[in-house]
């Protein structure tokens, strides 16, 4: 199993859904995060006042995925992510050791 | 004495509405501070509007329209203390169609914001207890007689021939002079111009200024004291100065930044409201409106001379109302016109005279608000220390102050369970000793 993790622009949650759930995807954590990448910031000017925003609000998926869709989920994720100006994100993927459903107390590929 | 129903009632209403003013005044500031001090500036303002409601009726009402004392046209003496001889006719106001109680209604109100106006230069930095005796002294000792000198038929300023509607010069260049007073006395905020402080909710903003707007029909129509046609001019004039007040702001925003921001727009309308108070009753639409977009362009402007002079009047109380006031004042010199009421300006052929005696007003108001408050401040700092301390100023005014917070993070839910680990505490029952504060021993100085 493989843990998915994506970094995305807060507008492209509902195109990156879609896409997934077009790859058979049931399930994923979205969370608030800020951060910077090469992108580094943004002014934001208040009464004349420039402020030095570095940290960007964007959102961070997370959804584990057996190891045989990985890379196609992936792909689906980028494509659908992808605005190609800066600050569009990152996805990386981390290998999983255990998965259990709460609910059934099922362990490994059948929990997800 | 014959009252007139039509009158009593709008200025009764009016009243209501400049009170809301405070309310809408303390959300436009509580926008712009820092998620940690907002409920320190609504505190702020509502410990305000309470002094002084209490201040007003016993005390200082009758030192700003009692019977004058020495025929000096200084302050007014205590014929009307706690509100003695409340039905008696106010010296000067003999032709009043309202009754005197409702003036006095209608007048806290303007005592109330003016103190309230304060508060966002000194944003952030105030200690509570000494915030409260400042506003009770200072509504006696300033505000009173600026009130006296301005408003009151007896008043040195009023015999000259100053004109001041609704309270440019009595409200706003007061207020604006003082705030930049005690943010010197004060000191600037811990950080600053090097951090970073933007607003943290600038929808707040834009509502506590659509509510300033709202009740500023009260402040400046009411002021005519009467529903009638000079009621209606002011109406008028401060709709039609705030609109194109709105508008210079955020088109001096697009010239010079390339963006118009929501932030300056509720900036300009307020600069524009500032800007006709004194002039409301006194100029025609052509007035009304170049009034409204030159306090827009120059308030715009005004608000980052701060960081030249390197003093921290966090919410440009300086920059908007004491400038803005100064503009409004100063432009009834060219714009006043009999034709609406009062004397005739530069450009309706009334020469130089009522320039003149604005021009006093300004500087006689603008001077006495900023040294009597500067002292005030100082005597406050030196006795009770006016400052909160450099933890409490990182910690923010919200916990450290009023042991609140205005925002919780996961509805309360992350905290109820940091307090306690059983499940019956988390019901609600205060814990002891409470949440913020664990560092600190019984005793220990903040």
């Amino acid at each position: 199993m493989k843990l998915i993790v994506a970094i995305i622009k807060p507008f492209k949650l509902e195109d990156v859904r879609n896409a997934l759930t077009r790859e058979g995807v049931v399930g994923m954590t979205v969370s608030e995060v800020q951060g910077y990448g090469r992108q580094s910031g943004h002014t934001e000017v208040y009464r004349g006042a420039e402020y030095q925003t570095s940290f960007v609000p964007k959102l961070k998926i997370e959804l584990v995925v057996s190891d045989d869709v990985a890379t196609e989920v992936v792909e689906a994720i980028v494509e659908a992510a992808r605005t190609e100006k800066i600050g569009d994100g990152k996805v990386w993927v981390l290998d999983v050791e255990e998965l259990v459903r709460v609910r059934t107390g099922e362990r490994g590929a059948e929990a997800i | 004495m014959h009252y007139n129903s039509g009158d009593t009632a709008w200025v009764l209403a009016s009243s209501a509405l400049v009170l809301f003013m405070t309310p809408g005044l303390a959300f436009f500031y509580g926008g712009m501070v820092r998620a940690k001090n907002v409920l320190g500036m609504l505190m702020q303002n509502y410990v305000a509007i309470a002094v002084v409601s209490i201040v007003w009726v016993f005390i200082s009402y009758s030192l700003a329209f009692g019977p004058d004392i020495g025929g000096w046209g200084l302050l007014g003496n205590l014929h009307f203390f706690a509100l003695a001889h409340p039905n008696q006719t106010i010296p000067g106001y003999s032709g009043s169609t309202i009754p005197p109680l409702v003036f006095v209604a209608f007048q806290m109100m303007f005592a109330i914001i003016t103190p309230a106006l304060i508060t966002g230069a000194t944003a952030d930095r105030l200690r509570f207890a000494p915030f409260v005796v400042f506003v009770a002294i200072w509504s006696i000792i300033v505000y009173a007689p600026i009130a006296h000198w301005v408003f009151d038929p007896n008043g040195w300023l009023f015999k000259l021939g100053a004109e001041d509607f609704a309270g440019g010069t009595v409200v706003h260049m007061n207020a604006g002079a003082a705030g930049l007073a005690i943010a010197m006395v004060v000191g600037k905020r811990r950080g600053w111009p090097k951090e970073p402080m933007p607003p943290h909710n600038v929808p707040f903003v834009l509502l506590g200024a659509g509510i300033l707007w709202f009740g500023w029909f009260g402040f400046n129509a009411g002021s005519a004291l009467g529903a009638n046609v000079l009621s209606a001019h002011a109406f008028i004039n401060t709709n039609t100065a705030t609109a194109a007040a709105l508008l210079g702001w955020i088109l001096v925003e697009k010239i010079k930044r390339g963006k118009s921001t929501t932030l300056g727009a509720a900036s300009g309308a307020v600069a524009g409201l500032v800007a006709i108070t004194p002039a409301c009753g006194y100029v025609d639409l052509w007035g009304a409106t170049i009034i409204g977009l030159a306090a827009g362009i120059i308030c715009a402007l005004a608000v980052s001379l701060k960081f030249k002079v390197g003093l921290d009047d966090a919410l440009d109380v300086g920059g908007v109302h004491l400038v803005g006031g100064i503009v409004g004042a100063l432009l009834i010199g060219f714009f006043g016109t009999a034709a609406v009421s009062g004397a005739n300006g530069l450009l309706y052929g009334g020469g130089l005279a009522l320039l003149g005696h604005q021009a006093v007003a300004v500087v006689a108001a603008g001077t006495y608000s900023f040294v009597v408050s500067w002292i005030l401040a100082k005597i406050i700092h030196k006795t009770m220390g006016f400052r909160v301390s450099a933890d409490d100023e990182l910690e923010g005014m919200d916990t450290a102050l009023h042991a609140e917070t205005a925002y919780e993070l996961g509805g309360g839910f992350l905290r109820s369970l940091a307090s306690s680990g059983s499940p019956e505490a988390r019901i609600g029952v205060p814990q002891d000793p409470p949440l913020i504060d664990l560092s600190r021993k019984p005793g220990e100085r903040r």
